[in-house]
């Protein structure tokens, strides 16, 4: 492939490529790159020779700065290793860049001792180097940032799974304590899970516990609504328990109305009302208790 | 076209005075038409106190089935017949819910033991009150 820049940076590389890696290790401890906290010094070596030697390889057909070629495919699975391995031990986005940036200035020292007496080619290899390392500089931006989103999202997954939990009561009743915002995707899940849990402990009364819900709003309200149509579509009775009294004014003051949905002030009331329709009745064994 | 010929009719059994049919295929819309003719003829016929629909099989709805399903419903209710459907699928009745078809006034239980247990229990009640009476 002819080189389209026709830059001699890549054979500069390979050829001071001891050097190069040498300063850039110094230089990386010099700006505080090298965490000693976070990372031993012999795996920021091999990085960086790791590195040094994917984009030598890369580069020995040419300079081409379109990073997302076929040709950097090494470059960028070995950045996106090095990044992954900064973000799961806890560095920020600019230790994770400067460890391509540092690699500028020993490239710049051999270049100013290659081309000491041409001004004009040292500044053209110099600004050739420059757009590539911010380029991979930019990349390990990215994968820093998609590293954390994955991290996000997982544990967004998790919280979501773990807030939904379906508890058996009794034969045939089931409940199910909301704790904390519902949104519209938490409110999809919990509507999936509760209808899961009906089919497989063919629940026919389902309470639904309010107290941990902070706020209820007209859309709460209307999942709510939903999940309790849908219950009823299955064969299932819907409760609504842990109402408290902001949260009954509230809904009067949205205007919200909840047709064909028992409501319950807490659980235990919830959970009488549900005994007594599936038609079970408790006594108690000391008189003294009874009522 | 004749009804022997027809592939897909939906069998309906009798249970006592019960009828019950289950649907195990993919509903055609001409299907259904059948399956509601066939049926208001059967509970005339028979003088059924209750209809059980088991759609535990049938996992793709639209507003058509919501609607028919609504219909025969209140069709064998002028006919003096409760319909139970039983067995609803979860995604089922998360769909007819989003197409803000809620059966109202349509009977459901979670399987066919419990539907049949509804309809026995609605019309000995509904017995007695024509003996208080």
């Amino acid at each position: 492939m002819p080189d389209s820049t026709g830059s001699n940076l890549p054979g500069l590389l390979s050829r001071y490529q001891d050097r190069i890696l040498t300063d850039w290790i110094a230089a990386q401890s010099e700006v505080g790159v090298l965490r000693a906290d976070l990372m031993r010094e012999a795996e920021l070596r091999r990085q960086s020779r790791s590195f040094l030697s994917h984009l030598i390889a890369a580069t020995k057909n040419g300079l081409n700065f379109d990073i997302e070629s076929e040709q950097w495919q090494d470059v960028r699975d070995m950045l996106t290793e090095v990044t992954n391995f900064r973000v799961d031990h806890g560095f920020t986005p600019t230790e994770t860049a400067t460890f391509i940036l540092a690699l500028k200035q020993p490239i710049f020292e051999c270049l100013r001792d290659q081309y000491k007496d041409d001004p004009a080619t040292l500044v053209n290899e110099a600004w050739s180097a420059t757009v590539l390392l911010d380029k991979l500089g930019l990349y390990t931006n990215d994968i820093y940032l998609r590293g954390r989103e994955d991290i996000i999202q997982r544990q967004q997954q998790e919280m979501l799974e773990l807030s939904t939990p379906v508890v058996q009561l009794w034969d045939r009743i089931v409940a199910l304590p909301l704790i904390g915002t519902l949104d519209s995707a938490r409110a999809q899940i919990v509507m999936e899970n509760l209808l899961e849990a009906v089919v497989e402990s063919k629940a026919e009364i389902v309470i639904i516990d309010i107290t941990g819900v902070p706020t209820v709003d007209t859309l709460v309200a209307q999942h709510l609504l939903k999940t309790a149509a849908a219950a009823k579509l299955m064969g299932a009775e819907c409760i609504i328990s842990g109402i408290r009294p902001q949260i009954a004014q509230t809904i009067v003051h949205l205007g919200v109305e909840l047709p064909q949905v028992a409501t319950k002030a807490d659980l235990q009331s919830a959970f009488a009302h549900a005994l007594k329709r599936t038609g079970v009745t408790f006594s108690a064994t000391k008189p003294a208790h009874t009522r | 076209m004749t009804h022997f010929l027809e592939p897909n009719r939906i069998p309906i059994f009798q249970i006592g005075d019960c009828l019950l049919l289950t649907i195990q295929v993919d509903l055609e819309d001409r299907m259904i038409m059948t399956l509601k003719d066939d049926l208001a003829e059967r509970i005339a016929k028979t003088h059924a106190k209750g209809v059980l629909i088991d759609i535990s099989a049938l996992d793709v709805v639209d507003s058509f089935i919501g609607r028919m399903l609504a219909n025969i419903s209140a069709i064998a209710r002028i006919l003096d017949a409760a319909t139970v459907i039983v067995g609803m699928r979860p995604a089922v009745a998360i769909t007819l819910v989003e197409l803000g078809m809620s059966l109202q006034g349509v009977r459901t239980a979670l399987d066919v033991d419990r539907g049949m247990e509804l309809i026995r229990r609605e019309s000995s009640e509904g017995a007695e009150r024509l003996h208080e009476a």
